[in-house]
C-alpha cells in the first residue's frame, strides 16, 4: 500500500502541474497574440482605413465603429443599471419581488449574446424600425450589460455600512436625500469600477451587433446614430475567415486581435487601479 | 417650491422603480419576440412561401411530405410507387426549367400558364413547382399540400437545409446534437484542469503566485470570443489537422478545445470561491487530527465546495452552449449529424450567426432560426436557475 | 500495513493503560514533564509574538495559559502541534519538545505530530458529517478500515467525552443537530479518538453557555487522568477551578509560571497578581 505522504507528494504534483498547465495555456494565447500582433500595430495601422481587400491600410473606422458602440450602449445602460442598482438595493429589502428581480437579473446575465442579437433584430431593427445601425446597435448592446451595472451598482451599495445611511436619516434628512448626498458618492467609485469593466465586455462582443450594427465595410466614418458602423471584433472574424484574401490580411487580423486584448488589458488594469485608489482612501479615513 | 420638491422626489423615486423592473421586462420580452417569431415557424407551409406544387390530375398519389418532395427533386426518388402512387417515372419539374429549355423569356402568367398546363397535361408522372402565380387549374393539376412544417419536423428532423428546394428542411437534431457534443466535450477538458487549477491555486500557491495568477485569470475571462476563435483558427485548427491527419482542421474537437480554454477562467474563479467557502475552523480541525493536508483537502474541502464546484460545471456548460464567435469559426459548420469528435459540425448559436443574415425576415428559415434562439434561451434559462438553486443550497445546514 | 496500522492505534491505546501505572509512579515519584520549551521566539512576519519563553509543562496534569487578549497565550498554544505553519510567514526560534523530541525537527512528521498531540477549538467545529463520522474521521485519515474496530472507537471516544448517552441513539444524525455544547464535546471525543497524549484546548468553553461550560470543565477534570492538557482561558475562574498549573502571559512573555494555587493566591510578580485581582473584579 503506498502511504499517506507519498499519496500526497502525487497528489500536490499533480495540482501543481495543472495549475501550470493552465498557466502555461493561457500564456501562450497572450503570448501568441501579442507576439504576432506587435508588429502589425503603428500609427498608420490605427489611423487608416483599410485598403485592398482589408490586405494593407488600418483599421481606423472599425476602433471608431466600436467606441460610438461602446459610448452609445453605456450612455444606456450606465443610468439604467445604477437606479435599478438602487431600487433593488435600497427599495426593495428582501421581499419576494427583490428575490424575483434578482433572479431575472442573474439570468439576464446568463444569456447567451447571440439571443441578445436576435432580439434586438426583431425589437430594435425590426420593430421599432431603427434598422442596422449604431442605435440598434447600442440598444442591444445596452441590455447585455445591464446585468453587470447593477450587480455591480447593488454590491457598491451593499459594502456601505447601515450606520451611514442611520446617521443622514436621524438627521432628518429624506431616504432619497440619504441615496443621493450620502450613499451614491460613497458607492460612485466602485459603481465607476464596475462601468470600466463593462467597457471591455462591450468592446469585445460581437455576436450581439452581428444583425443590429455592423458592416463589413464602410467607406467612410458614420455620421449619425442611424448609420451602420464597423466593429473591431467583427472585423476580425470577418478578416479572419471570410475576406478575398484570408493569407494576405492575416497580418491586420493579428494586429487586430492585439488592439482588442490591448483594450481588455487597459479596462481591466484601470479597473483595478481604480480599487487600489478606493482601497487607499477608506484607509486614510 | 415645496411642491416643486416633492415632484422632483416622486420623478426620481419613479424611475428608479421603472428600472428596477426593467431586468424583467426585457426578459419577458426576450420571451415573447423569441417565442413568436419561433413558434411561427409551425404556421409556415413546408413549401417555400408563394410557390405551389402540384402533379398530374389523374395521379393517384394521395400525399406527399416534405423529405420526399426533396427527395424527389434531389433524384433519389424517382418511381411513384416508392410514395405509395401507381408505378410509373417521376418527372420532377421547375418552372425555371420552362426558362432554361430556351425557350421564350416571357414570364407573364398569361403565356406561361398556358405552357405549364400544356406539359402537365402530356406528362402523368410530373410534378411541377411552380410560383403561386403559374399554377395551372386543378382540372388538368392537382394541387399537393405539404402543410405546415410540423414540430416533430423541427425537433427529429435530421436534416438542416434552409436552402433547399422547394421544400426547405429545418431538421433541428444535427445542430442540437452538435452543441451537445462540442460542449460536453469543452467541459470534461475543461473541469480536470480547471478544478485542479482551482485547488492549487487555493490551496497550494504560495501568496506571491496568487497574486498575480488570479488577475490574469480575470483578465483571460475579458478577453472577447472572436479573439479566441482567432487563436483556435490559426494555431489549434492547423495543430490538429496535423496530429490527426485530417482533411481540414475545424472540427468538433478544435471547438471543444476552444470552449474549454474559454470556460477555464470561469470555472477556475467560481470553483476556488467554493472552495475558499469552506471554513478555516474545518480545515484546521482535519489538520489538528493528524490528517495530511491532501487528506484535509479530499475528505473536508472537496465535500464542503461540492455544491460550489457543481454549479461551477454547470455555469461552465452554459457559457459553453451558448457561445458563438469562437465556434462558429472553428468548428468547420457542417450541419449533419456528428459522427466523431474530428469532424466539422454546427452548433445552434454559430447556425443563428451565419444564417440570420441571409434569412428574409419574416419565412421559415428566419422564424427557424429564431426558434434555435428559443431552444438556446430556455436551455441556458434552465441551466442558470440549476445553477442558483445549487449555489444556494451550498451552505448545508445538515449534512 | 492496515492491520499494522489499526495495531498500532491498539498498541497506543493499550500501551496507555499499560503505561498507566508507571504515570502514576513517576508523578508520585516526582514531576514527568511532557512539553518542554526553551528560548522559544516566535514571529509573524516581523511581528515578535513569542519571546523566550521557557517552560515546562507536567503530564497527565491540566496547564492554564492565561493573560490579556493578545498577550501570546494562542500562538504558544498552537507551537505543540504545529497549527502556527499554517500561517505565511511564521519563524521560531529556540527548542520545543514533547516526550523529549523537538518537534520543529525537520525529520518530524507534522502530521503524526498532530495526531499525538489533539486540539479543541474555540468554537465548535464538527465537520459537516454524521456524529459517527466525525468521531471516526480521525481514525479513518490515520488509515483505520476495520468497521467493528472504528465502531468501537467512536463509542469509547464519545463515552469518554462524557457524550455517549445523548448520542448513541443518533450517532448518523448530523453533527450540526447537536447543542453547541454537545458540539464542543463532539469535538473532544474527536480528538480522543485518534489516542493522543496531549490535549490542547483554546479556550473550549468560551463559545457556550454556563452549563455546558460546567460540563466541559468537569470532564476536563476527568480526561486528565490519562491525557495531557494544556488550556487557553480568558476565564480566570475556570482557570482558577480546573487547571493544576497556571502560566501568565503578558505581552509575548511568560511573566509567571506555577501551581495554580500559588498564581492565584500569592503570585511573585505584580503584574499577576494585578491582572488575576482585576479580573475577580
Amino acid at each position: 500500500m503506498i502511504s499517506r505522504k507519498t499519496k500526497q507528494r502525487v497528489a500536490f504534483t499533480t495540482f501543481r502541474l495543472l495549475g501550470l498547465a493552465v498557466v502555461a495555456i493561457l500564456g501562450w494565447i497572450l503570448g501568441f497574440i501579442i507576439y504576432r500582433g506587435a508588429g502589425a500595430i503603428n500609427w498608420e495601422f490605427l489611423t487608416t482605413f483599410p485598403r485592398k481587400g482589408m490586405t494593407d491600410g488600418g483599421i481606423l473606422p472599425a476602433i471608431v465603429g466600436t467606441l460610438y458602440l461602446v459610448l452609445g450602449s453605456l450612455a444606456i445602460a450606465f443610468p439604467v443599471g445604477v437606479m435599478s442598482g438602487i431600487y433593488m438595493r435600497e427599495y426593495l429589502g428582501d421581499r419576494w419581488l427583490a428575490r424575483v428581480i434578482r433572479v431575472m437579473t442573474n439570468n439576464l446575465g446568463g444569456i447567451p449574446s447571440i439571443v441578445f442579437g436576435l432580439f434586438g433584430m426583431a425589437l430594435f431593427v425590426r420593430a421599432f424600425g431603427f434598422g442596422d445601425s449604431i442605435l440598434a446597435g447600442s440598444c442591444t448592446l445596452a441590455l447585455l450589460v445591464l446585468p453587470l451595472i447593477i450587480r455591480s451598482t447593488e454590491e457598491a451599495l451593499r459594502a456601505i455600512p447601515d450606520d451611514h445611511r442611520a446617521g443622514s436619516r436621524a438627521l432628518g434628512a429624506g431616504k432619497l436625500e440619504t441615496i443621493l448626498r450620502v450613499t451614491l458618492p460613497v458607492a460612485m467609485p466602485n459603481i465607476i469600477t464596475g462601468l470600466i469593466l463593462s467597457v471591455g465586455r462591450v468592446s469585445g462582443e460581437t455576436a450581439p451587433i452581428l444583425f443590429t450594427a455592423v458592416a463589413y465595410s464602410m467607406p467612410k466614418l458614420p455620421s449619425g446614430i442611424l448609420d451602420q458602423v464597423m466593429a473591431l471584433p467583427y472585423h476580425l472574424y470577418v478578416i479572419a475567415t471570410s475576406g478575398t484574401d484570408i493569407a494576405g490580411a492575416r497580418p491586420k487580423a493579428y494586429g487586430t486581435a492585439l488592439v482588442l486584448v490591448i483594450i481588455v488589458l487597459a479596462v481591466n488594469l484601470l479597473a483595478t487601479a481604480t480599487r487600489a485608489c478606493i482601497g487607499k482612501k477608506t484607509k486614510r479615513d | 417650491m415645496k411642491w416643486t420638491r416633492r415632484l422632483a422626489k416622486h420623478t426620481i423615486e419613479g424611475l428608479f422603480t421603472l428600472s428596477g423592473g426593467v431586468t424583467s421586462l426585457v426578459v419577458f420580452l426576450i420571451i415573447a419576440f423569441l417565442f413568436r417569431e419561433g413558434f411561427g415557424l409551425f404556421r409556415s407551409p413546408a413549401v417555400e412561401r408563394g410557390y405551389g406544387l402540384c402533379v398530374h390530375a389523374e395521379n393517384a398519389v394521395p400525399t406527399l411530405d416534405a423529405g420526399q418532395v426533396k427527395r424527389i427533386f434531389d433524384g433519389e426518388i424517382t418511381d411513384w410507387k416508392e410514395v405509395g402512387g401507381r408505378p410509373g417515372a417521376i418527372v420532377p419539374f421547375r418552372v425555371d426549367d420552362l426558362f432554361t429549355g430556351g425557350g421564350a423569356m416571357d414570364d407573364d402568367p398569361a403565356s406561361v400558364i398556358p405552357r405549364v398546363e400544356a406539359l402537365i397535361a402530356r406528362t402523368p408522372g410530373i410534378i411541377a413547382f411552380l410560383h403561386a402565380d403559374y399554377l395551372p387549374g386543378t382540372k388538368i393539376a392537382r394541387h399537393l399540400s405539404l402543410g405546415n412544417i410540423t414540430p416533430s419536423d423541427f425537433f427529429t428532423g435530421r436534416e438542416w437545409q434552409p436552402a433547399a428546394s422547394p421544400s426547405p428542411r429545418f431538421g433541428a437534431l444535427p445542430l442540437i446534437l452538435g452543441t451537445l457534443l462540442v460542449s460536453l466535450a469543452a467541459i470534461l477538458l475543461a473541469l480536470p484542469l480547471g478544478i485542479g487549477a482551482a485547488i492549487y491555486l487555493s490551496e497550494l500557491a504560495g501568496a506571491r503566485m496568487r497574486a498575480w495568477m488570479k488577475p490574469t485569470i480575470e483578465l483571460l475571462a475579458g478577453i472577447p470570443s472572436v479573439v479566441y476563435g482567432f487563436f483556435g483558427l490559426v494555431v489549434l485548427a492547423p495543430l490538429i489537422q496535423k496530429t490527426f491527419d485530417l482533411p481540414v482542421g475545424e472540427s468538433a474537437l478544435t471547438g471543444s478545445l476552444v470552449l474549454a480554454i474559454m470556460a477555464l477562467p470561469t470555472i477556475i474563479t467560481l470553483a476556488e470561491d467554493a472552495t475558499r467557502g469552506v471554513p478555516r475552523a474545518q480545515r484546521e480541525a482535519s489538520l489538528a487530527l493528524g490528517a495530511t493536508r491532501w487528506q484535509t483537502i479530499c475528505r473536508v474541502v472537496l465535500p464542503g465546495a461540492s455544491s460550489g464546484i457543481a454549479a461551477a460545471t454547470v455555469l461552465g456548460i452554459g457559457r459553453a452552449v451558448g457561445e458563438t464567435m469562437a465556434v462558429l469559426m472553428v468548428t468547420g459548420n457542417a450541419a449533419v449529424l456528428p459522427r466523431s469528435l474530428l469532424e466539422p459540425v454546427r452548433t445552434i448559436p454559430a447556425t443563428i450567426a451565419a444564417e440570420l443574415g441571409e434569412a428574409p425576415a419574416g419565412g421559415a428559415h428566419y422564424r427557424a432560426l429564431f426558434l434555435l434562439g428559443c431552444i438556446l434561451f430556455a436551455v441556458t434559462m434552465a441551466i442558470n436557475l440549476t445553477a442558483e438553486l445549487m449555489t444556494a443550497r451550498s451552505r448545508p445546514k445538515n449534512i | 500495513m492496515i492491520e499494522t496500522k489499526e495495531a498500532g492505534i491498539l498498541t497506543a491505546i493499550e500501551t496507555k493503560d499499560a503505561g498507566k501505572p508507571t504515570a502514576i509512579e513517576t508523578k508520585t515519584a516526582g514531576k514527568q514533564t511532557m512539553i518542554e520549551t526553551k528560548n522559544v521566539n516566535f514571529y509573524y512576519a516581523d511581528f515578535r509574538a513569542l519571546k523566550e519563553v521557557t517552560i515546562r509543562v507536567e503530564a497527565r496534569a491540566v496547564t492554564a495559559l492565561i493573560g490579556p487578549s493578545g498577550c501570546g497565550k494562542s500562538t504558544f498554544l498552537r507551537l505543540f502541534n504545529r497549527m502556527n505553519d499554517l500561517i505565511d510567514g511564521t519563524r521560531l526560534t529556540g527548542e520545543c519538545l514533547i516526550d523529549g523530541e523537538d518537534i520543529y525537527h525537520k525529520s518530524v512528521d507534522v502530521d503524526a505530530l498532530r495526531k499525538r498531540v489533539g486540539m479543541v477549538f474555540q468554537k465548535p467545529n464538527p465537520f459537516p458529517k454524521s456524529i459517527f463520522e466525525n468521531v471516526a474521521y480521525g481514525l479513518r485519515v490515520n488509515g483505520a478500515r476495520d468497521r467493528s474496530f472504528i465502531a468501537a472507537r467512536v463509542e469509547e471516544s464519545l463515552r469518554a467525552a462524557a457524550l455517549w448517552v445523548e448520542v448513541r441513539d443518533k450517532l448518523r444524525a448530523s453533527a450540526f443537530a447537536l447543542s453547541g455544547g454537545q458540539q464542543q464535546r463532539l469535538c473532544i471525543a474527536r480528538a480522543l479518538a485518534v489516542s493522543p497524549s496531549v490535549l490542547l484546548m483554546d479556550e473550549p468553553a468560551s463559545a457556550l453557555d454556563p452549563i455546558s461550560t460546567a460540563k466541559i470543565e468537569e470532564l476536563i477534570d476527568q480526561l486528565k487522568r490519562d491525557y495531557t492538557i494544556v488550556i487557553v482561558t480568558h476565564n480566570m475562574q475556570q482557570a482558577a477551578r480546573v487547571s493544576d498549573s497556571t502560566a501568565f502571559f503578558m505581552l509575548g512573555e511568560l511573566v509567571e509560571f506555577g501551581s495554580t494555587k500559588k498564581i492565584f493566591a500569592d503570585p511573585d510578580h505584580d503584574q499577576t497578581r494585578r491582572y488575576v485581582a482585576g479580573r475577580f473584579g
